[in-house]
């Protein structure tokens, strides 16, 4: 199980040296998310509608090691864009990962981009 | 840095070491604790919960590294067995040695058995350790495998009544047995006894008063109580708790002053004979009492730990031993001079009312103007009020009896009038000795914000609790004059309470969150707090399924199915009234076998399907439902099952068809979105098969129809549902269920139960039926109108959604492939499967 989390590192966009293309926009709700397989990496992706924005975070719960994120609901702290995890309501900030109301690692985040309706992720590899 | 050794790790002595440790001198001393008990300081006076499933853990005062973080040495299983003055050194039962500055003796009490003969026979225990208890449950347990059951308390006081409901929690029936004419001599007259006695009698407990014990029947261990008026009890296990002694065998052997009847003789600064020693808690001579409550005992610790700093801080001459208490599911009360022992000319009032179980009585000066005492039995819902007017020598009001029978008048307040008219010095919190200026003085520095800001920094409350209720008047009160608003709003985007979200998103027809929030919201953009709120608000008002707008609904409603702590989901189809037929009960067992599922009975007498992977619950759900099942809504706030009884149909027993009139009641009330889950139950007569007062809503059959319990739950604070009315009819029944359901779903705060909202509902009971029986709102053809509509507009969610290609899309694992999660590991359990511990 240890090793599952060193696989999600943040990736800056700078660094970004692939762009996968996930989806069509479509795919994923309005103000909501979904997951999308990247090798053998699981991707919550969340469609920020209200904020016209675009997340990519690390699907899985640092909490208890679960691939969930994508199913929890967004919204946002003190004007922090927000994601909660579906298990115990732990949040963490989409902007930098941070856990918002306790002390769990920061889950990793990633750049995303839509070009042409298409939702693409920024990796490092 | 000074060495201060503490002989004793009970409630006292750990108090003691939490008070030193947040003393700013704390930094120029060093703490070495002995305990013999082999478990750090836990909490006796909860001491019964042990057998209510509590650990000793979770009695504990302290985590596990409390001690080590604050660098005091904690030897447990050690005795001190002899202190040397000359040298200032203690030795433990080893022989080992240490050296002291300063040494406190919190060496406690233990239980008083009397010299009556037979008390060394086997099956007689005393209640004061957690060892104690773990011989009772094992001896109980050895009882019961024989067909034994009877079990005797000797003692009928505070304590001999604690230990009397933990041995019936044991499953034995309990007999208080008391040398005294009345129970809890010390505190309650024969009036106040008599009504507590009625009511633990209830419960199946059985009271022998005045009784004196000549010694005790049988040969090796017990086997009955030979009182000395000729008559015996047939017992087959005896728990003493005929009082307490002190621990003073320490300090007597070298040399303290101690009392005739024991105990270490203290003066007001809690020092003994030794000037380097202290002694605090049961084993302290301090006025020439020994005081049996843990409130003078914090309070001892704390003058101690003064002192040994170069405080000046002194205890009382006189301490007040009020009480307030649940004792065997009764409250019970008493403060001041409740018995008169003061033999001053006094007037008494007295209230009692045997059909509710209340007695009251209150202890007047002859003049009329002061508050002495009082004892309040069954109802002590005013102790706190009356102990602020006792205690700051408060003013009465004109008719001295409104205090126990309310104010007969127009106005209605309450009996302090303003919680904001006590005095600044007035004790709130007596646990912990927290004073009104403390509390509003928490809020006007800024400190704290709110109730639990003044808890945290005050600990107020986090005794006995029975103070919350003060706390928060005081706290918003303090809140209101500084010009604060108190909130209730439902998160940081709203302002508004559910109650008013309900009103304006009924009255604007508002359909989207998006809506709600623009128009009533604080420019946010949500929350998993307000987010599903709103959402099962605009499922009851627009009586539509969780389907509409998905993202905002819980993670649980988004996807139909409860999550389980790997992440996959478990289903529960709806069997109403827990009536299946065999065919159902196959095909349940063929899904469940085709997707390798974990299956079980609920709680609720449901199958509830485990271990199904997203991608695999539409699956599933087409297979259940093509065999004639609809959804369950397990995973919604919303009616669950009517859990019901074989009832008139089969049962010799039974008066009426309670399978029938459950099976018409859960389908009636399925799939509507409420603040909370709602349970109901049907039973066929008064045996009660069903637990039907443990739910929501309950029916019993009686004669000449139904008796309707509202209001009850399990979860962490179980409660019965209350009596609401009397054989009625089927259509009566469903008439009340109706607007009592509906307004619980207008009025009641985020996620608040029935039971909960009820407690709280100004009014109580009382109002409710008012408002549903004898519609004093006006109200009750809009409810039954707004139910009508619910109940004729539903759909199954299950059925909506795989019947609609776009809705499906949801349970795909991933939006860019058809495999599933790889994450999920399950491990083999007694020929099923679970998921992989946690790690």
């Amino acid at each position: 199980m240890e090793e599952i989390l060193t696989k999600y590192k943040t990736t800056k966009l700078e660094d970004v040296k692939v762009w996968f293309k996930a989806a069509s926009v479509e795919a994923f709700p309005k103000d909501g998310g979904a997951c999308v397989k990247y090798k053998d990496l699981q991707i919550a992706v969340f469609n920020f509608s209200r904020l016209n924005k675009w997340y990519a975070t690390q699907n899985l719960s640092p909490e208890k090691n679960e691939m969930v994120l994508s199913r929890g609901m967004i919204g946002d702290h003190n004007g922090i864009p927000k994601i909660a995890c579906p298990l115990h309501k732990k949040t963490f900030s989409l902007e930098t990962g941070e856990n918002l109301n306790g002390d769990l690692a920061a889950i990793a985040t990633y750049p995303v981009k839509i070009e042409d309706g298409i939702v693409f992720i920024g990796f490092e590899e | 840095m000074k060495k201060v050794v503490v002989i004793g790790n009970g409630m006292v002595g750990y108090k003691f070491c939490e008070k030193f440790v947040a003393s700013e001198k704390f930094t120029d001393y060093k703490l070495i604790v002995f305990g013999e008990e082999p478990r750090r300081a836990y909490d006796r006076v909860h001491l019964s919960e042990f057998y209510d499933g509590k650990t000793a853990e979770d009695l504990s005062m302290s985590s596990a590294n409390w001690y080590e973080d604050n660098n005091i040495d904690l030897h447990t299983s050690e005795m001190i067995t002899e202190i040397n003055r000359e040298n200032k050194t203690v030795a433990n039962h080893r022989g080992d040695t240490y050296t002291y500055d300063y040494l406190v003796l919190a060496t406690g009490s233990s239980a008083f058995v009397p010299p009556i003969q037979g008390v060394d026979k086997e099956g007689v225990f005393v209640y004061r350790t957690i060892e104690d208890l773990e011989a009772t449950e094992a001896y109980a347990k050895k009882l019961k495998a024989q067909g034994k059951t009877e079990a005797a308390v000797l003692g009928g006081g505070l304590l001999g009544l604690e230990a009397a409901n933990a041995v019936k929690n044991l499953g034995l029936n309990a007999h208080v047995v008391e040398f005294a004419p009345r129970l809890m001599p010390r505190q309650l007259d024969k009036g106040a006894s008599d009504m507590l006695q009625a009511k633990i009698e209830d419960l199946g407990l059985k009271v022998h008063l005045s009784k004196q014990t000549q010694f005790l029947q049988g040969e090796k261990s017990i086997e009955g109580l030979q009182y000395v008026d000729d008559t015996e009890l047939k017992v087959d296990m005896l728990v003493v708790s005929a009082g307490i002694r002190p621990r003073d065998e320490v300090a007597k052997e070298c040399g303290l002053e101690v009392g005739t009847r024991g105990g270490i003789i203290v003066n007001q600064q809690m020092r003994t004979s030794d000037e380097n020693i202290y002694a605090i808690g049961e084993c302290a001579l301090l006025n020439s009492m020994i005081y049996g409550l843990v409130a003078p005992g914090y309070d001892m610790a704390e003058v101690a730990v003064q002192q040994i700093t170069g405080g000046d801080t002194q205890m009382p001459e006189s301490i007040d031993m009020s009480t307030q208490l649940k004792l065997i599911g009764t409250e019970v009360a008493s403060f001041g001079d409740a018995l008169n022992e003061a033999k001053e000319e006094i007037d008494e009032i007295t209230y009692e009312n045997k059909r509710k179980g209340i007695y009251k009585k209150i202890n007047v000066s002859k003049d009329g103007k002061k508050l002495l005492g009082g004892i309040l039995i069954g109802d002590s819902s005013d102790y706190n009020s009356l102990f602020q007017i006792y205690i700051n020598g408060m003013k009465l009001p004109e008719e001295p009896e409104d205090l126990i029978l309310g104010s007969r008048g127009s106005d209605g307040g309450g009996l302090l009038g303003d919680v904001m008219d006590l005095p600044d010095d007035a004790q709130i919190c007596s646990c912990e000795s927290v004073t009104k200026g403390q509390i509003c003085g928490a809020i006007e520095s800024g400190e704290a914000t709110d109730v639990a800001g003044v808890i945290s920094c005050t600990k107020a409350g986090t005794g006995c609790g029975g103070c919350k209720p003060m706390v928060t008047d005081l706290t918003n009160a303090t809140l209101k004059s500084l010009g604060i608003e108190v909130k209730d709003g439902v998160c940081e985007h709203f302002e508004l309470s559910r109650q008013d979200l309900y009103k304006i998103i009924q009255v604007k027809g508002y359909t989207k969150f998006d809506e709600v929030l623009d128009n009533h919201g604080n420019g946010g953009h949500g929350c998993e707090l307000c987010k599903p709120l709103i959402a099962s608000l605009m499922a009851t008002i627009n009586a539509d399924t969780a389907n509409i707008e998905y993202a905002i609904q819980d993670s649980n409603d988004r996807f139909l199915a409860n999550i389980q702590r790997n992440g996959t989901y478990s289903v529960v189809p709806r069997v109403p009234g827990g009536e299946i037929t065999p065919d159902k009960l196959i095909a349940l067992g063929e899904i469940a076998k085709k997707y390798d599922l974990y299956t079980k009975v609920t709680g609720g007498v449901r199958i509830d399907l485990f271990g199904a992977t997203l991608n695999q619950l539409p699956l599933i759900w087409k297979d259940l439902i093509d065999n004639g099942f609809e959804s369950g809504h397990a995973y919604g706030k919303s009616l669950r099952t009517v859990k019901t009884c074989v009832g008139s149909t089969w049962c010799r027993y039974g008066m009426d068809e309670s399978v029938s009139f459950g099976i018409e009641l859960e389908n009636r009330y399925r799939g509507i979105r409420a603040p909370h889950k709602i349970k109901g139950g049907v039973s066929g007569c008064i045996r009660e098969c069903a637990e039907a007062r443990g739910k929501d809503f309950g029916l019993i059959a009686v004669e000449g129809g139904w008796n309707l319990y509202v209001g009850g739950n399990g979860g962490a604070t179980p409660r019965h549902a209350e009596l609401f009315a009397e054989q009625i009819d089927n259509e009566t029944v469903i008439k009340y269920l109706d607007r009592y359901l509906m307004f619980y779903m207008r009025t009641a705060k985020p996620l608040q139960r029935t039971a909960a909202w009820q407690e709280r509902l100004e009014g109580g009971l009382d109002y409710l039926k008012e408002v549903i029986i004898d519609d004093k709102l006006g109200i009750a053809k809009d409810l039954e109108t707004e139910m009508k509509t619910l109940v004729n507009k539903f759909e199954c969610e299950w059925t909506q959604a795989i019947n609609d290609p776009e809705m499906m899309k949801r349970f795909n694992h991933f939006v860019n492939s058809d495999e599933e999660d790889d994450n999920i590991v399950f491990v083999p359990m007694r020929e099923q499967k679970m998921p992989e511990q946690w790690k």
